[in-house]
């Protein structure tokens, strides 16, 4: 991998959390959580359903307000930026997202856009470079006429990433990204979104695959209620212990032969 | 990364959904369509004119008698049933985009009621004539769409909440209409239930030219927030993503679509199901994701023009415009409910 090669301590923060109380309503669902993420750095976000990874990538990108605390980005709060200005820096691929009735693969694409165009929103040459390398980087190129709600879903995934891909954002926010793929094609996601890393772009992903997570990241992000239990390396950060503690998995944790990086093994519920 | 064979499958139809090739060619033959039936109607009444003389008359400024009957008497009310009913029809394009839902219509959700109110009460309780009447529509159709607002927002606006709210205030509204008209002088009820059927037959010169400022000022905001309407397709979190400011978004086209009704009934009075209806058929014809803006405009203004055309000339003495829309639109909206039942249960 790319990544490993790259030390992360000495880049510029792009993001610094501080003290960051997210939720709804009353309700808070991420509490004092303060971390950095650094620019060009892959941070995964890890943690059983509900812990809060979602709610703290919509932080990053601006959906949500924090109720305490604050996001700042490149140094600026998040809050005082104008959207747009935020849309061209951060783009995200949310966790579900449904396509206009009867739109195509093309125009559903050229939607990602919106943050560089003007009122007017003709699609200029610009713009249709923008989609047109999108389409080609998720082989979505020959979907391109197709109607969205024709196509599998895992092809519809490729299709949101090409939207993403075409608003051509630094800063990649990505919730659960390999859900309804098969497993090349989740392997072929996860090859791009580091392609796009070692090229600059600095990605934070949420995944439940452990061992992808351990594999394509270079920081992790650990959750558990909304608090951050572990953070650091794939190595410090997946082992049997903090497993326990983050999805009370017992797990054991070797060594993978492909990588010589950590990976999960979990314990067999009941002896054979 | 390397697509698999498998996605390559030969497909059922090679028109894709929604291609750009095919809305322009749809929305030229829309605009085409439309012009033809104006110079038609223009041509029609005591003093029939072939399509040739009314093209002549229009150019020449020495046709005499016949550019007075083109121009002077026939255009006002060629050019109101136009205008209103692209107002009317962008209006329930804007309503119905925003609550995601083919009933989130301005005649559904009480706003074109509203209008109707505030006109009688002008008319009734304040003894004001037409001109009042059309500010009365106006002011009434904006409290109504505050009130439903009101009633209907929580941390945003939700389609399908405002489209239930707005139902139960269009059937008050109804009522209380009834019993102000009941209770009215009865000229006064007489002139107002005349207006309260939706006609064009008073159409001057002035009332057109008013219309036709207030409408084209009016489309022009539309078009600058189609934009961003169209992007809150995707849903809030992605438009968001996207910088859109999804609140101030679905005011502005709340405040659009409440003023271009507005604007239709008070000039109109209360024409029914032109919102609702020419969407719907504009997006069929198109085969536009979503609700195309400027085909519901177009389909809106055929519409109307249509309509007005058969309650002039199609029954015996003419009718109200607004009760020939009623009478096809109702026809529509069963149609619509039955589909939407279906699909449901
Ligand atoms: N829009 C919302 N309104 C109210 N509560 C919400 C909303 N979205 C999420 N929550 C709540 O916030 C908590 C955290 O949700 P979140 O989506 O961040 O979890 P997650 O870690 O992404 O879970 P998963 O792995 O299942 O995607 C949950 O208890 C959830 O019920
Ligand atoms: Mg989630």
């Amino acid at each position: 991998m790319v990544n490993e090669m790259r030390g992360t301590t000495t880049a510029p923060a792009h993001y610094t959390l501080e003290d960051l109380r997210l939720g709804y309503g009353e309700r808070p669902v991420i509490e004092g959580l303060s971390t950095q993420i650094p620019a060009g750095s892959f941070t995964a976000v890890i943690g059983a359903n509900g812990c809060g990874k979602s709610t703290l990538l919509r932080g990053l990108a601006r959906l949500l307000k924090p109720s305490a605390g604050r996001v700042l980005l490149d140094g600026e709060p998040l809050e005082e930026m104008a959207p747009k200005q935020v849309a061209r820096r951060v783009g995200l691929l949310p966790q579900s997202a449904s396509a206009p009735d009867g739109i195509a693969v093309r125009e559903l694409v050229g939607r990602g856009r919106f943050p560089h165009q003007n009122a007017w929103h003709m699609n200029s040459r610009e713009d249709e470079e923008a989609i047109e390398a999108a389409l080609r980087r998720t082989s979505t190129l020959e979907l391109a006429g197709r109607r969205v709600s024709e196509l599998s879903g895992g092809q519809r995934q490729r299709v949101w990433a090409a939207m993403l891909l075409a608003q051509q954002t630094r800063i990649l926010l990505l919730d659960e990204p390999t859900t309804f793929l098969d497993m090349a094609h989740q392997i072929d996601f996860l090859d791009l979104f580091a392609e796009l890393n070692a090229a600059g772009a600095t990605v934070v992903a949420v995944l439940h695959d452990l061992n992808q997570a351990a594999r394509y990241a270079d920081r992790l992000i650990a959750l558990r209620e909304g608090t951050i239990v572990a953070e650091g390396s794939p190595r410090e950060v997946i082992t049997p212990e903090n497993l326990r503690e983050i999805f009370g998995l017992r797990a054991v944790v070797v060594e993978d032969p492909e990588t010589g990086g950590p990976l999960v093994v979990p314990a067999a519920s009941r002896p054979r | 990364m390397s697509a698999p064979a498998a996605t390559r499958r030969p497909r059922r139809a090679q028109v894709p959904g929604g291609s750009r090739a095919r809305r322009v060619v749809g929305l030229l033959v829309l605009l085409l369509a439309t012009a033809a039936l104006a110079v038609f109607a223009l041509g029609l009444g005591d003093y029939p004119l072939s399509p040739g003389e009314v093209i002549g008359a229009a150019l020449d400024p020495g046709a005499g008698f016949k550019r007075t009957i083109v121009l002077e008497w026939r255009l006002p009310r060629v050019a109101l049933a136009l205008l209103i009913g692209a107002a009317l029809a962008v209006s329930g394009a804007l309503f119905q985009s925003l609550t995601d839902n083919p009933l989130g219509s301005p005649d559904i959700i009480g706003f074109t009621s509203g209008s109707y109110t505030g006109a009688i009460l002008a008319l009734t309780v304040l003894g004001a004539g037409l001109d009042g009447a059309a500010l009365g529509a106006l002011l009434g159709g904006l409290a109504t769409a505050g009130v439903v607002l009101a009633l209907t927002y929580r941390r945003g606006i939700e389609g399908f909440r405002l489209i239930i709210v707005g139902i139960g205030v269009t059937a008050m509204l109804t009522a209380l209409n009834q019993w102000l008209l009941l209770r009215a002088q009865e000229e006064v009820a007489m002139s107002a239930s005349i207006w309260g059927a939706g006609s064009l037959a008073n159409s001057s010169r002035e009332a057109a030219l008013t219309a036709g400022v207030g409408v084209v000022v009016l489309l022009v905001l539309v078009a600058a927030v189609s934009a961003p309407l169209r992007q809150l397709e995707l849903g809030d979190d992605l438009a968001r993503s996207h910088g859109v400011r999804t609140g101030a978004v679905r005011i502005s086209v709340v405040l659009l679509g409440v003023a271009l009704v507005a604007l239709a009934v008070a000039t109109s009075g209360p024409i029914a199901f032109v919102a609702l209806t020419a969407p719907q058929i504009a997006a069929r014809l198109l085969r536009s994701p979503g609700l195309p803006l400027t085909g519901s405009a177009l389909t809106g203004a055929f519409l109307l023009l249509g309509a007005d055309l058969l309650a002039q000339h199609a029954v015996p003495g003419g009718v109200p415009v607004g009760t020939v829309t009623t009478v096809l639109g109702g026809v529509y909206l069963v149609t619509l409910l039955i589909r939407e039942a279906r699909k449901t249960w």
